[in-house]
């Protein structure tokens, strides 16, 4: 579904990612963990063509992508959570993910996606007339996602969805993204918490300072001695 | 006349070009909310407006017809002007330090407060034009109202009224607030943010085109630099009301026109310019982020 291929970015004069390669399947959950200031979010931000690649191929559903547009991005549906939420908090909850269908016409999908987003979050149902501003963290994350479910995405990215939230929130969100997964959307998700994004991955990536050191299957990262001793706390 | 009957008539005189001044500030206000620029040719848009709407006058005359047509025109020469200057002088400045887009801005106004004066239908010379007198004058005591005054000030408040429909419920000004809050997430969730800003352009120089159709009625005297003056007193209403909020545009256009008609009714005319920018030093002493601004607060 997603391929990259020997992917270079730059910030300035900071060689920020080292040639990356990975794949993402259809149907899967792909997690890319790391610590801090490896370049996940690099990642995820030249996916969605908010940074420019020096170098490199994004193939997206077998076309390319590495010179496309955000809003072209977004309706192929390749679609990104970003990090820290980053709802609309001016505006109310329904506005917010009102505008998560932005590019779509289809209006009465638009109403069906928006009251199975309601069924999925009811807390969101609850406060639709409410200020995002004024949500919780954890309501906030909620609306991050029905944000971008509004989209309907293909491959759905999710950057770091547990930062913030206490330890319930964080199984609460997960639930959701497997949950999400077994519904048919694809997942790629970048985590510092590496114990739970491995326990619901297919596949993972370890990432440091740009480059992938590992790769593999979920279940056998969890298991590996360099994991464990670098991101699972021993 | 008495005290009470002077204060009655300077109200509705300063509520009338309070209108107006709301009526830019609001472009001022809209467009600094999305990118953060004080867009320093706003009030040159007025000028264009004017322009426009005087030529259709003067081929036309002043016919319920013409009127209109002089409007349609206004309206479409300010927005198509608006857009042009953001796609080409202020889109390529967008991720260059605020200071470029600012001496931009300048530029551009500077560009079209003399350009015309080369365009020989346009020339250097002062045009005026003798509006006759669509209506009755309205007698009410020794209160006396020009109806022309008090057709400008419902226009204006039914286009404000407009404008924060469209913003608050319409899928396009649904786009602006989001853009304006946060343009990264607007793109990550398909928001085109190039045609949102341009949207915002074309509402804020429709708004200063028809200020510059009421402004060109209630003062018939055109020149090319006509613009500055109520372009910086919008900026300055803009900034009084909280720069970035749309009813702080309203408000303080209207209560800048109060106080210009009052000072000329109560003192001097002479003294209302001082009034003006006296208010917007007191503003920035007291309270920089305007009447009706909030201050957001910074994330981490």
């Amino acid at each position: 579904m997603l391929e990259v291929t020997n992917l270079h970015v730059y910030y300035g004069a900071i060689h920020a990612l080292h040639g990356v390669n990975f794949q993402v399947n259809a149907g899967e959950i792909v997690s890319l963990i790391g610590a801090n200031g490896a370049g996940k979010t690099t990642i995820l931000h030249t996916l969605s063509a908010l940074i420019k690649p020096k170098e490199g191929k994004i193939s997206f559903l077998g076309s390319p992508i590495t010179a496309s547009s955000p809003e072209k991005i977004v309706k192929a549906g390749l679609v990104q959570v970003p990090e820290g939420r980053r709802v609309f908090a001016n505006l109310t909850v329904r506005d917010n993910l009102i505008l998560g269908a932005y590019t779509r016409k289809d209006t009465a999908g638009v109403a069906h996606d928006l009251d199975s987003v309601f069924g999925r979050f009811p807390r969101l149902r609850e406060r639709s007339r409410q200020v995002a501003g004024t949500l919780s963290g954890g309501e906030q994350q909620m609306l991050a996602i029905g944000r971008a479910l509004m989209t309907r995405p293909k491959l759905l990215l999710l950057d770091e969805p547990s930062m913030g939230l206490a330890p319930l929130l964080v199984r609460e969100i997960f639930n959701i993204i497997t949950e999400i997964n077994r519904e048919g959307t694809t997942v790629l998700l970048v985590e510092q918490n590496a114990h739970m994004a491995l326990g619901i991955s297919n596949r993972a990536y370890v990432l440091e300072t740009g480059r992938f050191v590992l790769q593999g299957k979920a279940g056998e990262l969890a298991k590996s001695d360099e994991v464990r001793k670098a991101y699972l706390g021993g | 006349m008495d005290i009470v009957s002077l204060f009655f008539q300077q109200l509705i005189n300063g509520l009338s070009k309070g209108g107006i001044y709301a009526l830019i500030a609001l472009g001022y206000t809209m467009v600094y909310g999305i990118i953060k620029l004080i867009n320093f040719a706003h009030g040159d848009i007025l000028m264009v407006g004017a322009y426009i709407a005087y030529f259709v006058f003067a081929a036309w005359g002043f016919t319920p017809g013409s009127i209109f047509v002089a409007v349609l025109f206004a309206v479409a020469g300010s927005v198509l002007l608006g857009i042009s200057i953001e796609a080409t002088c202020y889109r390529p400045m967008r991720s260059a330090p605020r200071i470029n887009a600012l001496i931009t801005a300048i530029g551009v106004s500077i560009f079209l407060e003399n350009f015309p004066r080369l365009i020989p239908a346009i020339g250097p010379n002062y045009r005026d034009l003798t509006v006759p007198k669509l209506f009755e004058t309205i007698h009410i005591g020794e209160v006396s109202i020009d109806p022309l005054k008090l057709l400008t000030l419902v226009v204006s408040l039914v286009l404000m009224t407009l404008l924060i429909l469209i913003v608050d419920y319409s899928k396009a000004g649904k786009a602006m607030r989001a853009v304006s809050f946060d343009m990264g997430a607007s793109a990550l969730m398909g928001i085109s943010v190039n045609r949102t800003v341009s949207f915002t352009f074309a509402l804020g120089s429709a708004l200063a085109g028809i200020g510059g159709v009421l402004y060109m009625l209630n003062f018939p005297l055109l020149d090319t630099y006509m613009g500055i003056m109520p372009g910086l007193k919008a900026f300055v209403a803009a900034v009084l009301g909280g720069i970035g909020s749309i009813p702080g545009a309203i408000l303080g256009g209207l209560i800048l026109g109060i106080a210009e008609a009052l000072t000329a009714g109560f003192i001097s005319s002479k003294l209302m310019d001082i009034v003006v920018f006296g208010i917007l030093i007191l503003i920035l002493l007291l309270k920089p982020s305007g009447l009706l601004g909030v201050h957001r607060k910074e994330k981490v």
